[in-house]
């Protein structure tokens, strides 16, 4: 088990080079002056040469970028250009509502999938089970950014259920999650629901009938624990791609976390800030993808022996 | 194909969805019964009426005819973005797997994992963000985000096929490598490609759909279902007809592609026979 671990950690190492190489890159990618774009016209030329200088762009690419490198193992990001507070402070105030968010979009979307993929599994080909084939696609095909104005819409100003935007307790929670968690809820379902019929097609499936155990102990004990091993893998891949629709879901609320920060830091030219967010939102997707992979090998024993 | 269609009800929607959407990609200037750009103050965020049946949005500018024209936006842009992307990522991809030993641990370990590592669509908002606005470098980044998956699935197609008895032949014929992948690989590896390009398809949309609501995609007064949303966002109290139509437009868009790639995939899925 532990040198499962460490071989996986291994493994991620240059992913986590390559990431951070690739954020250092982006300052390099602006067409022109970053330095000229994130200051605008008008800018005197002792402005730019100072600015240039902060940010150590005047410096050779070698040298800024292992000074780059450093200090991202120092935890520092640099200083935001708009309001100089250092970048790292920023994302940690920023990160708990984000976090908060994914979490409650995770469990939402676990709380549709389940049900329903067992329910279309076992209801494989009637009316039910049309009705959640259909509803996923749905959920696919309908993206945050129209799924959260709709719901808006409809149970803020029409009902008025739920609070618009903002993050003040749970109920302001509810649409956020639902909106940026609709999409995994609906490829967690169909998940859900091809890994239950492979299982229930099992001989360890019709032994459980014979020796007469209940259909519900049959599906949940047996089937359900088995069936549950393929869909943590991908549940745990997509569950990290909820941070990058945290962007789109978080401007549509004015949900204060990352998302929102790196939307206002793209409208700023904030260039070291939205660095910081893109870096944050990437490693802590790449931790989320080490946990799923450790995570599974816990529960299917197979995988570390391969 | 005709049996394929009388057996999938959604497929056969899907497909002539997708033609109905070509056709007015293509013809859209001379659909739309408004100039989409065209400014009426006095009736802005005015709801469906006769002479504008989806309703006028916050610049008093047809919904109708914004939307026909973003028809032809979003159909451009995924064509775009995955025509690139499959020759890219075939190419790559493929190469990777017939040549195999160095070049195709570099590019599988690498590349495709690493790319993979990242979420797609935070790629693209960081290099729209980085590379600024406008329709070549939105496309170049939609590209950068999705000729992976087409990479990785002709490679694993490629292994495949190229130890197969046909392949051989060619070989022991004297026909030279690129003949070979061009004349005897390739056409026995387009199929599940062309799969993944119908489903790439509602993916691209999507994906451009997103960046122009975050203002990173086409710039105005050019009209974007995304674009057209963000606008909405504002009036959803006074005008919520221009978040409905725009949002009808891209599900019905995206679902048509879907249902098609998801009917060839389990018609072409051998575990699904009989």
């Amino acid at each position: 088990m532990f040198a499962f671990i460490l071989r996986r950690l291994l493994l991620t190492l240059p992913v986590v080079w390559i990431v951070l190489t690739f954020v250092f890159g982006l300052i390099h990618m602006v067409p022109g002056d970053p330095v000229a774009q994130m200051l605008g016209e008008g800018a005197s030329v002792t402005q730019v040469e100072r600015l240039r200088h902060e940010l150590g762009l005047d410096r050779p690419v070698l040298e800024q970028y292992r000074s780059y490198l450093k200090g991202v193992v120092r935890g520092d990001l640099g200083n935001s250009f708009r309001n100089q507070e250092p970048v790292t402070r920023s994302i940690m105030r920023r990160y708990p509502a984000t976090a908060e968010l994914a979490i409650g979009s995770a469990i939402f979307s676990l709380l549709i999938a389940v049900p329903f993929g067992v329910v279309g599994a076992i209801r494989r080909g009637r009316a039910a089970d049309r009705f959640v084939g259909f509803a996923t696609l749905l959920g696919v095909s309908l993206p945050n950014f129209a799924l959260g104005p709709m719901l808006i819409f409809l149970l803020s100003i029409t009902l008025g259920l739920l609070p618009v935007s903002g993050r003040d307790g749970f109920s302001h929670l509810i649409l956020p999650a639902i909106t940026l968690g609709g999409g995994l809820a609906a490829t967690t379902t169909r998940m859900v629901r091809g890994s239950m019929l492979e299982e229930i097609r099992q001989d360890y499936v019709r032994t459980a009938r014979a020796k007469g155990l209940n259909e519900r102990a049959v599906l949940f004990k047996h089937a359900f624990r088995n069936g549950l091993i393929p869909v943590i893998t991908v549940f745990g891949l997509q569950a990290g791609m909820l941070l990058a629709g945290t962007v789109v879901t978080e401007k549509i609320f004015s949900w204060p976390g990352l998302g929102l920060l790196t939307f206002q830091a793209i409208g700023a030219r904030d260039y070291p800030l939205i660095q910081g967010c893109i870096l944050t939102i990437a490693l802590t997707y790449v931790v989320i993808n080490l946990a799923t992979d450790v995570l599974y090998s816990v529960v299917d024993p197979r995988i570390r022996y391969e | 194909m005709s049996e394929f269609f009388r057996k999938n009800k959604l497929a056969l929607a899907g497909f002539l969805i997708v033609l109905a959407l070509a056709f007015v990609a293509v013809f859209a200037p001379w659909l739309a019964p408004y100039d989409p750009a065209a400014q009426k103050l006095p009736d802005r965020l005015e709801g469906p009426s006769w002479n504008h049946p989806l309703g006028n949005d916050e610049l008093g500018r047809d919904i109708l005819s914004r939307i026909l024209l973003g028809t032809r936006v979003s159909m451009r842009v995924g064509a775009t973005v995955v025509l690139l992307s499959v020759i890219v990522g075939v190419l790559i991809g493929g190469f990777a797997g017939y040549i195999g030993g160095k070049l195709d641990i570099f590019v599988t370990v690498l590349v495709i994992n690493s790319l993979m590592a990242f979420p797609g669509i935070l790629l693209a908002i960081a290099l729209v963000a980085f590379l600024g606005p406008g329709l070549d470098r939105l496309i170049f980044a939609l590209v950068a985000i999705s000729w992976v998956g087409y990479a990785r699935l002709a490679r694993g197609q490629v292994l495949k096929v190229k130890t197969l008895e046909f392949v051989e032949g060619a070989r022991a014929l004297g026909a030279s490598s690129p003949r070979i992948f061009v004349n005897h690989i390739l056409p026995n590896i387009i199929q599940p490609v062309l799969i993944q390009a119908s489903i790439g398809m509602a993916v691209a949309i999507l994906s451009e759909a997103s960046l122009s609501f975050l203002g990173l995609g086409i710039a105005p007064p050019t009209p974007s279902w995304g674009s057209m949303l963000n606008d909405a966002r504002n009036h959803l109290f006074d005008a919520p007809h221009m978040v409905i139509f725009p949002s009808v437009a891209l599900v019905m868009t995206v679902l048509s592609f879907n249902f098609l790639g998801d009917a060839l995939r389990d018609w072409l899925d051998p575990r699904n026979l009989g």
